[in-house]
């Protein structure tokens, strides 16, 4: 089974809960897809040995060929080509590598050499494995597709999806078989959730909610979900312990049996509501 | 006028708590929500919405599907898996690039611009409040954060301070929402990840030649990060504003929607805000 | 000789502007006749490549310089190959700013700052 993790609002606790079910579950794999701050491994602390590029295709032009007519400054939807006194300038750091700048080209001119925006990093026995966007690259979901191509196609997989309900996220999550939205009982909380809820709904995929810093004292998430009919997954308790352990790079399950088991319960009622 | 914008790198560190204390405390002053993605400012602050605008900020593929002769053509040259065999565009993958309707023999796709959120203009007790709020799965978050800031310094006129709270992240959208800037201040946590990202998000600041400072919240979590957290401040000549300790009862004041300013249990929280303000003014004077 | 100056405001009283690509308002002055007008940056509101759509602006004017505060690598590219001179300006007034341009005593930029990427 597929299990992807996410959230609306960043800092509910997402990478803790991901973790915590990669930690929880033998065999399986953590895909970390938060590719712009993959922090999983602050947890896992897995031994990155292996390494593939990630490329994406950009345009080259072929002077020789090149009439300077500017079919493809016209193509370009993201303004990544000017043609100044008939000379084409491509700027590679914003180019969508869509291609449309090749069909355009009336002379045939313009081909697509590979270039490295980010890499993919795993260890030997393939427990672990993050995307890792270079510095100054624009483009997320081809980190993310690539990585999906080479996840596990058996077994299980626990996916830490990016934050928020953006492209990327669509990418990360839409062909799992469940989704984790976790969240907190604030209204900022609420508020987001409903976002994340919203968007997994569109792409007609299962879910339920785990509330990350549970308390007594609010219970808006608990009675949303309810008339919702939503199933509210698990509670992990606001506590300081959690924290602060938590600030070092300590999971709940890594120091509490307590919170192992209820992982692993946790686990056991996904699988229910997958079958 | 001078221009505060409030960042954080990581998400869920306490900055729209920050920017909505101040928002309570401050006065003569402007404010924008400019966390389009996840905005939550409008929750905790009692408003009143004068004016919803649609905003159209990206362009995405149509196909006319009494036009289409199903020749797939499209939907080979895609690369972004957006069109399906049955040649229908999925708005939520689709990016808007034009590939399709080059090679489509019978123009039966066009694009569109696409409707990508809402911007909110309010009025906070006699205050403007602008804020915004992205479409699911839609692109050009950058675009409205712009919006967003554009809006406000319309309405602005006598105030003494624009209150920006900042998008989390490093990437496009914090720049658009820092761009202006007097001063920005970046509201981290005690925790490895907060160390690092207030690294990273302090670098596009610092490149933009806008000036940083940092407030740490709950720096007692973890002593040992808040040390490194200063060192790395102190090295870097930032300043540091403010210190909020770990306080369970601010999660609760939130819950009953208040900010820390109007519970009487968090005086010392309060004072903290308090004590942030007078040295941001102090440090921009 | 013709201009260009990143404005935060629509005549020469305004105060520069630091950004170039999302600049609000290009002020285009002609140093001979010391006429100047306003035109609307289009590009800063483009989704990405604002930088260069902005150079390209620059460049259609006839501008033989432009004053601003930070250009990126991609508008810096534009620029120099339209070969159009990069000036640091100062915070203050455009006219101030055309005035110590007239006396060389504006910096000229050479290098880029860092890319942003556009946006998302």
């Amino acid at each position: 089974m597929k299990i992807a993790v996410l959230s609306g609002k960043g800092g509910t606790g997402k990478t803790t809960i991901s973790a915590s079910l990669a930690y929880s579950l033998r065999n399986s794999q953590y895909v970390d897809c938060d590719v712009e701050e993959p922090n999983g491994n602050i947890f896992l602390k897995a031994s990155l040995t292996e390494r593939e590029v990630v490329t994406v295709l950009n345009p080259v032009v072929n002077d020789d060929l090149c009439t300077g007519c500017g079919a493809c400054q016209q193509a370009c939807q993201f303004n990544a080509i000017v043609v100044i006194n008939k000379k084409v300038m491509i700027f590679d750091n914003i180019c969508h590598s869509c291609g449309a700048c090749k069909i355009a080209c009336p002379t045939g001119a313009i081909s697509e050499v590979p270039r490295e925006i980010g890499v993919i990093e795993s260890n030997s026995s393939n427990t672990f494995m993050q995307g890792k966007l270079n510095l100054n690259e624009p483009l997320t979901v081809p980190v993310i597709l690539q990585l999906k191509r080479k996840m596990n196609k058996h077994g299980n997989v626990i996916i830490d999806s990016a934050p928020g309900a953006s492209c990327t996220v669509v990418s990360t999550i839409e062909d799992s078989d469940y989704c984790v939205l976790v969240t907190e009982p604030t209204p900022f909380g609420l508020h987001d959730l409903k976002i994340a809820i919203d968007l997994v709904k569109q792409l007609k995929l299962p879910f339920g909610v785990v509330i990350n810093k549970a308390m007594d004292s609010d219970k808006s998430i608990q009675s949303f979900c309810k008339k919702e009919n939503i199933d509210v997954l698990m509670e992990l308790p606001y506590s300081k312990e959690i924290a602060q352990n938590y600030s070092k790079g300590i999971l709940p399950v890594q120091y509490s049996k307590h919170y192992k088991d209820e992982f692993i319960k946790l686990l056991a009622t996904i699988k229910e509501r997958i079958i | 006028m001078k221009q505060f914008v409030f960042i954080s790198g990581k998400g869920g560190t306490g900055k729209s708590t920050v920017v909505a204390s101040l928002a309570k405390y401050v006065s003569n002053k402007a404010l924008a929500d400019a966390d389009v993605d996840a905005p939550n400012l409008h929750i905790l602050l009692e408003h009143e919405v004068v004016e919803k605008t649609p905003f159209q900020g990206a362009k995405i593929a149509k196909i006319d599907q009494s036009k289409c002769i199903h020749c797939h053509k499209g939907y080979e040259v895609c690369r972004f898996d957006a069109i399906s065999k049955d040649d229908v565009i999925n708005p939520l993958k689709c990016e808007g690039c034009g590939a399709c309707l080059l090679v489509c023999p019978v123009n039966a796709i066009t694009l569109h611009e696409e409707l990508t959120g809402h911007v909110y203009q309010s009025n906070l007790n006699g205050e403007h409040f602008t804020h915004a709020l992205l479409a699911i799965g839609a692109e050009g978050s950058g675009k409205l954060v712009t919006e967003v800031k554009k809006k406000v310094k319309e309405l602005i006129n006598k105030e003494d301070y624009l209150l920006v709270d900042g998008s989390p992240g490093i990437g496009c959208v914090v720049i658009a929402s820092i761009t202006g800037a007097d001063a920005c201040v970046i509201v981290t946590e005690a925790t490895k990840s907060g160390l690092s990202d207030l690294k990273r998000v302090q670098q596009v600041a610092d490149h933009f030649g806008i000036k940083t400072l940092v407030c740490i919240n709950k720096y007692d979590l973890n002593n040992d990060v808040t040390k490194r957290i200063e060192e790395y401040c102190k090295s870097q000549n930032v300043a540091i504003i403010g210190k909020i300790p770990f306080e369970p009862l601010i999660m609760k004041a939130l819950q009953q929607l208040k900010t820390p300013m109007e519970d009487d249990r968090l005086e010392h929280i309060k004072n903290e805000i308090i004590s942030l303000w007078d040295n941001l003014i102090k440090e921009t004077k | 000789m013709k201009i260009a100056i990143t404005s935060t405001g629509t005549d020469i009283k305004s105060l520069l502007e630091k950004k170039f690509g999302r600049a609000e308002f290009f002020i285009i002055a002609d140093t001979e006749s010391n006429e100047y007008k306003v035109i609307d940056n289009k590009a800063a509101m483009e989704a990405g490549g604002a930088g260069i759509q902005a150079g390209q602006t620059i460049i259609n004017e006839s501008a033989i310089a432009l004053i601003t505060g930070n250009v990126g690598p991609n508008a810096l590219r534009v620029l120099t190959s339209g070969d159009v001179a990069i000036y640091r300006g100062q915070s203050v007034s455009i006219e101030e700013n055309i005035t110590l341009y007239k006396k060389g005593e504006l910096q000229q930029i050479n290098t880029a700052g860092e890319a942003h990427f556009g946006m998302k």
